[in-house]
């Protein structure tokens, strides 16, 4: 579904990303784990066209991805839930889920669908015309969550949902994430908590600085001493 | 009483025209951050064209009114299209310069264009005077401050309510949030600009048939009162703007009724001033929120 080939990212002279191959496959949740600073926000800022490859290649379905713009990728059937959520804070929640309705025209739908949102997230119905800025920090991974799938991917990049969350929350997004998973939607993952990413993927690539250190499925990935090691704790 | 009340209609009438052309100011600046000086000049190529338009080809008022507006609406697209893309990701003190370059060079074209001698402005509206218990208000103070709420209310709701208003305020939040909803930033800036130089180029109009003059520097002394406006509601806040450029408006109005005349510019900058010292957000603006 999503092929990453030989894909090179500069930021100015800093070579963040030295040549980095993947693939995503239709229905998978697919991890990308590995320490601050690795590059794994990166890859999926260069995914969703915000950041330009300096060489490499990257297709979706066929389409190569660096030849478009980036406001035409989420049309395609990608979405990115970015780092840091990026919510429209000073605009109210339900609004918030408009705008990730934005490319699409099908209003009878587009309204069942931020119902659909609701039922998976009851908080944000709560809080549906309350301005998303004052929001939790759990209550904006939700809607950020939410946001992306109004735009009805295929293939939603998630990087750090995790991030600044109680162990409580952490658990329901986790859990959330296989939800939307296996409601047909594949799944790209960026997480430092490579232990719950580990446990929901189907196959990781662990990067370092720039390369793909190590892949393979998650579950053998779980007991390699090497990620065990570095990754998990011991 | 009746010379207060004669002041405050007066001062709704200046304020009007400086809140038009505060929105187009806050705008920009919501969504690029740049003070676009060259809207000063926007506004008086705006009254120029109405002044051609009405005066050379007898086109009925609500063309006068409503061309120019659209011709500089393009125009606005036009000149971030030239002179502010190519340095959207250049540090902002060039595109200030540029900016400055930009309305020095509108300037000066139309001074090669239409020459320094002020054209006087026909009055565009019927002149009747309507006595309201001892006000005496004329019916172009009525019409400036109508037709101004009116795109005033018009652009909030588009802002507020439409999709295209959404995309504008998910822009000036968050332009890389706003390219993964799908929205085209670039075409979403230059709507911006159209919007803000249509409301200049109105406010340009009124001004001019308010001060019965065209002039090419016509543009500058508003253009910095309505900037200053922008400033004390809060820059990049479009309410902000409407309620600067009132307050603005009557304290100038108010200081040459019943200070001086001369003072009364002073004291405009002097809350500039105190604004910047104070609340540099101004008055409906938020303290900025820590990125974490």
């Amino acid at each position: 579904m999503l092929k990453v080939k030989d894909l090179n990212v500069h930021y100015g002279k800093i070579h963040a990303i030295k040549g980095i191959s993947f693939e995503v496959n239709e229905g998978e949740i697919v991890t990308l784990i590995g320490a601050n600073g690795a590059g794994k926000t990166t890859i999926l800022q260069t995914i969703s066209g915000i950041l330009k490859p300096s060489e490499g290649m990257i297709t979706f379905e066929g389409e190569n991805l660096n030849k478009i713009h980036a406001y035409q990728i989420p049309a395609l059937g990608i979405a990115h839930v970015p780092e840091g959520r990026r919510i429209f804070a000073e605009m109210t929640v339900y609004e918030n889920l408009q705008m990730g309705a934005y490319i699409r025209k099908d209003k009878v739908q587009i309204q069942e669908d931020i119902e659909k949102v609701f039922l998976s997230f009851p908080r944000l119905k709560e809080r549906v015309k309350q301005i998303a800025g004052t929001l939790s920090g759990g209550e904006q991974q939700m809607l950020a969550m939410g946001r992306a799938l109004m735009t009805r991917p295929r293939l939603i990049l998630l990087d750090e949902p995790s991030m600044g969350l109680a162990p409580i929350l952490v658990d329901e997004i986790f859990d959330m994430i296989q939800t939307i998973n296996e409601a047909g939607t594949t799944v790209l993952l960026v997480e430092q908590n490579a232990n719950k990413a580990l446990h929901i993927a189907n196959r990781a690539y662990v990067l370092e600085t720039g390369y793909i250190k190590l892949s393979g499925n998650a579950s053998d990935l779980l007991v390699n001493p090497e990620v065990q090691q570095a990754y998990l704790g011991g | 009483m009746d010379l207060f009340l004669q002041q405050l209609i007066n001062g709704l009438n200046v304020g009007s025209i400086y809140a038009l052309i505060a929105i187009g100011y806050t705008m920009v600046y919501g969504i690029i951050k740049l003070i676009n000086f060259a809207h000063g000049e926007i506004m008086m190529f705006g009254a120029y064209f109405a002044f051609i338009f009405a005066t050379s080809f007898g086109m009925p008022i609500w063309a006068v009114i409503l061309v120019p507006m659209i011709i500089m609406a393009l125009a606005g697209v036009a000149v971030e299209f030239i002179a502010y893309r190519p340095l959207r990701d250049a540090p902002r003190l060039s595109a200030l310069i540029t900016a400055i370059g930009v309305s020095l060079f509108l300037q000066n074209l139309a001074l090669l264009i239409f020459k320094a001698d002020p054209k006087v402005m026909p009055k565009l509206f019927p002149e009747t005077i309507i006595n309201l218990g001892g006000v005496e208000i004329s019916s172009t103070t009525l019409v400036t401050i109508g037709l101004s709420l009116f795109f005033m209310v018009l652009l909030d709701l588009y802002i507020r309510k439409t999709k295209q208003g959404r995309a504008v305020r998910a822009v000036s939040e968050d332009k890389d949030a706003a390219i993964l909803m799908g929205i085209n930033v670039d075409r979403t800036i230059s709507l911006t600009f159209a919007m803000g130089s249509a409301l200049g180029a109105l406010g340009g109009i009124l001004y001019s048939v308010a001060y019965v003059q065209v002039f090419p520097t016509m543009g500058v002394m508003p253009g910095l009162k309505a900037f200053i406006a922008a400033v004390l509601g809060g820059i990049g806040i479009i309410p902000g703007a409407m309620l600067g450029g009132f307050i603005i408006g009557m304290v100038e109005t108010m200081t040459k009724a019943y200070l001086s005349t001369t003072w009364a510019d002073a004291i405009v900058y002097i809350i500039l001033i105190l604004v910047l010292l104070f609340k540099p957000t101004g008055i409906l603006g938020k303290n900025t929120r820590e990125k974490v």
